[in-house]
């Protein structure tokens, strides 16, 4: 029976913790052997902690015995290598990063923690988050559980495919223009990424800061819901977090989507977009309709500038955010005789070449000149594409997009050609440019087994209505989850 | 062509630290004087993932001192990025605010030559302050202590003509940053920072010569003797045929000369745009009207009520008015009307500042209450003590920290106004005297001080002088 602990979610898991079925010692211990197993093919982990996870389950059991649980009190989780853990070396990826140990936890680390969580250990990502395969990670790809062969998509690949391949039980990622969607859809989990300013990124390495956004991956939509009700809140430490009250996620998973109108974009059913993915998609929306749902076509007619305006607005603000690795007070240091030299050898080391592409892209469009013409114009487009969702929901209550053109694709097969794997985000980046919640269930397998996944997005701080959506789909039992063959 | 047909047009850029307890986007103590880097964490340092979270406390002395100068405070600013390379700017950005400022448009009038000026300003906006670098013989170190220290940087326009105006306005604005209890306004510390530019042109034309900044002025004198030497520069230069060039200047303190800063240290393209970690600054109307409604009153109108209402000339009013810790001292003085204005404002000028001077000490701990000086003043104008004594006493009470009473009792200082004692003095005097009685009464009137000093000497000093003078005239003219 231990073997299959591993496969449990939380809701699972924690009813099982509480009668004491089942220690968090032995949960935890079981998440560890899988990982200890099938490490060595998937690279889900960048850093594993096991000795810290065990301690944490004793605490947790002890607790546990005295029946003073909090909600997720000895659940292993997973968390990509983007987040401040006190006392764990934290690379997001980079070498830059190299032999930095924070000496402080980001907020959502912090609140996990208080809740009881078990840190298994940090995942694999593209370096800074930047990508959208963890091909670019110092660390070597993260592979896909159902695939060797493909990418587990990114950034947040290691987080997706820990899940998948149940390395742990939830895990967390961050999601700038689809990294926490993307992987999920490519691994068959779960993935939400929540309202712009729901979730504090205080302690959250920053690519992007006006599109970053933390939120969980999971096996259900209900833990996806249960940790994002753990997360989410306002933060003394980050200005832009949101005061609004948390509702109770899991409360919203009522089952009942009667009566929700789905606005499905007409810009988001594209050529070139992989067969499989359109009848997986279409399929999935006659299943809404069977349970009550309206469909309607919608426009979103700024869409297809999305891409071009989200590669200004994240790599502007991506070359101040990584201006700070210079080699003066962490991380990294290259030899030199003088400043100038010190920052080039050091920055020209730490980073890999996508870093720099974005750093240097980022440059440009905020140089003297050029400002106006890129940034600013970018910006402006923010703006529409922003409206075209606002006035999109006067007419529905969710929208329902593919969360990728495609299924994981080869590994190596788009790293030579930056524009191909740009376009890998066209659905998902306009949710980030708009601050939306989206969330990422999966919606069926293409005909060589890879996951594909659907997209709910919801209005600012509408997560409960698309969690709500996205469990009865799941609940409705028309996709029958095939366990990656590992 | 001479030197005054030409005309100096000035703009002064001021950086000052506004005096909060904690730092501008953490919870660091802002105090100057500690260890290195005692006064830092994650986010000062700039640590990966650390978000600035603004001190609204900063923001409130923000607003006194665009109240304070009249400017136009924004319902809405923005911070922006403004970014360089530095060791001692850790985050590789500063947080500044660029397109958006706090405030814009104000004036801070001066004194010139007897009538008042109107100098505009640009704008107000505030700003996070870097790190400090100490440069060792093969190494450098840096001390983050100073690092999002809160500043505030005023802009004027070019409205200043000359070196001494340009002094005035820094005089002016110091004042004002003091009373407004924004900042100390200390230049020679580094929390008061000020560039210059300059440029020349023909009197009467409305076009702006080609102008050069002037950085590294760390005192009022130095200011005005950069200006000074910058604007004969480029006369020099344009008498010659010449042309101004624009750059940046270093002012030279041991060569008292300007010299080209290398093109390296200032050729940056600061890519500014909005902050994104920070939301926009709204400052409502309630929060304007609760600072207003807390501001002191300011050296331009306590200078009026001082000329007007105190009868004082206008150079006792600018000395007096400087300090708002003086000014506010001088007026304590008056309190209960037993002291007159001349006499409260010649003590403050004289005494207490002397001593402030001497010390060097803030007014508060080097003086001692007002309320006691107002006893000892009070005593001076009794007759109680002379003048002189008092001097005395007042410099004993500042470093003792005795009541006045005390003082005088102690040092015997207290003036013998008794007039029979007098009066008996005087006869001994007159009588042991008789020679030269008969001669002061045969028309030597000069010998008058010599009775009055007999008498003095007879009564070890002590006695009132008037009540001496009056007796001695009233005894030898009989
Ligand atoms: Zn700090």
């Amino acid at each position: 029976m231990t073997s299959e602990l591993f496969t449990l979610t939380i809701t699972e898991a924690r009813e099982r913790l509480v009668k004491r079925e089942l220690s968090a010692v032995e949960l935890t211990r079981a998440c560890l052997d899988r990982a200890a197993a099938i490490e060595s093919r998937l690279n889900a982990f960048i850093t594993l902690c096991p000795r810290e996870a065990i301690e944490q389950a004793e605490v947790a059991d002890r607790l546990i015995a005295r029946g003073n649980c909090s909600s997720l009190t000895g659940i292993p989780l997973a968390i990509k290598d983007i987040f401040a853990t006190r006392g764990v070396r934290t690379t997001c990826a980079s070498k830059i990063l190299e032999g930095f140990v924070p000496p402080y936890d980001a907020t959502v680390i912090e609140r996990l923690r208080a809740a009881g969580a078990i840190f298994l250990g940090k995942t694999n990502m593209d370096e800074f988050a930047m990508g959208s395969s963890t091909e670019n990670s110092s660390f070597g790809p993260t592979r896909n559980p159902y695939d060797l062969r493909r990418v587990a998509g990114g950034s947040s690949g290691g987080s997706a495919a820990a899940v998948a391949a149940d390395e742990c039980i939830a895990a967390l990622g961050t999601d700038t223009g689809g990294s926490i969607r993307e992987p999920a859809s490519f691994c068959g989990v779960v993935g939400l990424k929540p309202t712009y300013s729901r979730v504090s990124r205080y302690g959250v390495i920053a690519y992007a800061s006006s599109l970053d956004q933390v939120g969980p991956f999971a096996k259900t939509v209900r833990d996806a819901a249960i940790l994002l009700g753990e997360i989410a809140g306002v933060d003394p430490r980050d200005a832009t977090c949101s005061a609004r009250p948390v509702p109770d996620y899991e409360a919203a998973l009522t089952g009942k989507v009667e009566g929700i109108r789905i606005g499905v974009p007409r810009e988001f059913f594209v050529e070139g977009m992989q067969e499989d993915v359109g009848l997986a998609v279409r399929s999935a929306i006659k299943q809404f309709e069977s349970q009550g749902c309206q469909v309607r076509e919608i426009s979103l007619p700024h869409t297809q500038y999305a891409v071009a305006a989200y590669y200004l607005i994240a790599t502007a603000e991506a070359s101040a955010n990584l201006a700070r690795y210079d080699g003066i007070r962490y991380g990294l240091r290259a030899e030199a005789d003088n400043t100038l030299d010190l920052y080039n050898r050091t920055r020209d080391r730490g980073f890999g070449p996508e870093v720099k592409r974005r750093i240097m892209l980022g440059t440009f469009a905020l140089s003297a000149g050029y400002y106006d013409a890129y940034y600013r114009k970018a910006q402006k487009v923010r703006t529409l594409i922003r409206q075209d969702f606002f006035r999109a929901f006067n007419d529905c209550d969710i929208i329902l997009t593919p969360v990728a053109p495609t299924t994981a694709f080869e590994l190596g097969e788009k790293i030579a050609d930056p524009l191909q794997m740009y376009l890998s985000d066209i659905f998902t980046i306009s949710v980030n440019l708009a601050g939306l919640p989206g969330l990422s269930v999966p919606c069926g397998y293409d005909r060589k087994g890879m996951p594909i996944g659907l997209q709910l997005i919801g209005p600012p701080f509408g997560e409960e209505i698309i969690l709500r959506a996205g469990d009865a789909y799941e609940r409705s039992g028309c996709v029958q989850r095939q366990p990656p063959p590992l | 062509m001479t030197s005054s047909s030409y005309e100096a047009v000035i703009g002064l850029e001021v950086h000052t630290h506004l005096m909060t307890r904690s730092k501008l986007f953490c919870g660091c103590s802002a105090s100057f004087g500690s260890g290195p880097n005692e006064n830092v964490c994650p986010v000062c340092l700039g640590m990966p993932g650390v978000l600035p979270v603004l001190n609204q406390y900063a923001v409130e002395l923000a607003l006194r001192v665009a109240l304070a100068t009249h400017s136009e405070v924004q319902t809405r600013s923005v911070f922006a990025r403004k970014s360089y390379f530095y060791p001692d700017l850790p985050k590789g950005y500063q947080i500044s605010q660029y397109e958006l400022p706090l405030c814009k448009g104000g004036y801070i009038e001066i004194a010139n030559g007897g009538e008042s000026r109107r100098i505009r300003l640009v704008r107000i906006h505030m700003e996070e302050d870097a790190g400090k670098n100490l440069h060792e013989a093969n190494y450098s170190l840096v001390d983050f202590n100073r690092s999002g220290v809160p500043l505030v940087e005023i802009v004027s326009e070019p409205d200043i003509r000359s070196a001494a105006e340009a002094g005035a306005y820094l005089r002016e604005l110091r004042a004002i940053l003091r009373y407004v209890g924004a900042s100390e306004g200390r230049m020679e510390e580094g929390d008061f920072r000020c560039d210059v530019n300059v440029s020349v042109r023909r009197k009467g034309s409305d076009e702006l010569g080609t102008k050069t900044e002037i950085k590294n002025l760390n005192s009022f004198r130095f200011v005005e003797k950069a200006i000074t030497y910058e604007i004969g520069r480029q006369i020099e230069l344009l008498e010659a045929g010449g042309r101004v060039t624009q750059e940046t200047r270093l002012w030279d303190p041991n060569r008292e000369e300007t010299r080209p800063m290398r093109s390296k240290e200032f050729a940056h393209d600061y890519r500014y745009f909005p902050e994104p970690d920070l939301p926009p600054l709204e400052i409502d109307g309630q929060m304007l009207e609760r600072v207003r409604a807390a501001m002191p009153e300011l050296p331009a109108e306590r200078r009026r009520r001082f000329q007007r209402d105190l009868g004082l000339g206008a150079y006792e009013t600018a000395i007096l008015t400087e300090d708002r810790a003086i000014a506010d001292y001088f007026e304590a003085l008056l309190n209960g009307g037993v002291i007159g204005s001349k006499t409260a404002a010649n003590w403050t000028m004289t005494e207490v500042l002397r001593i402030v001077n001497e010390t060097g000490k803030p007014l508060e701990e080097a003086v001692p209450p007002a309320a006691e000086t107002r006893i000892l003043l009070k005593m001076v104008q009794d007759g109680v003590v002379s003048l002189n004594a008092a001097k005395n006493a007042f410099s004993v009470m500042c470093k003792s920290g005795q009541p006045a009473a005390a003082v005088v009792a102690r040092l015997g200082l207290a003036q013998v106004s008794d007039e029979a004692a007098i009066a008996a003095a005087c006869d001994e005097v007159i009588a042991a005297e008789s020679a030269k009685v008969a001669e002061y009464r045969a028309g030597r009137d000069k010998l008058f001080g010599f009775f009055v000093g007999q008498v003095m000497k007879a009564m070890g000093g002590k006695a009132n002088p008037k009540v001496v003078n009056e007796i001695l005239r009233q005894r030898l003219q009989s």
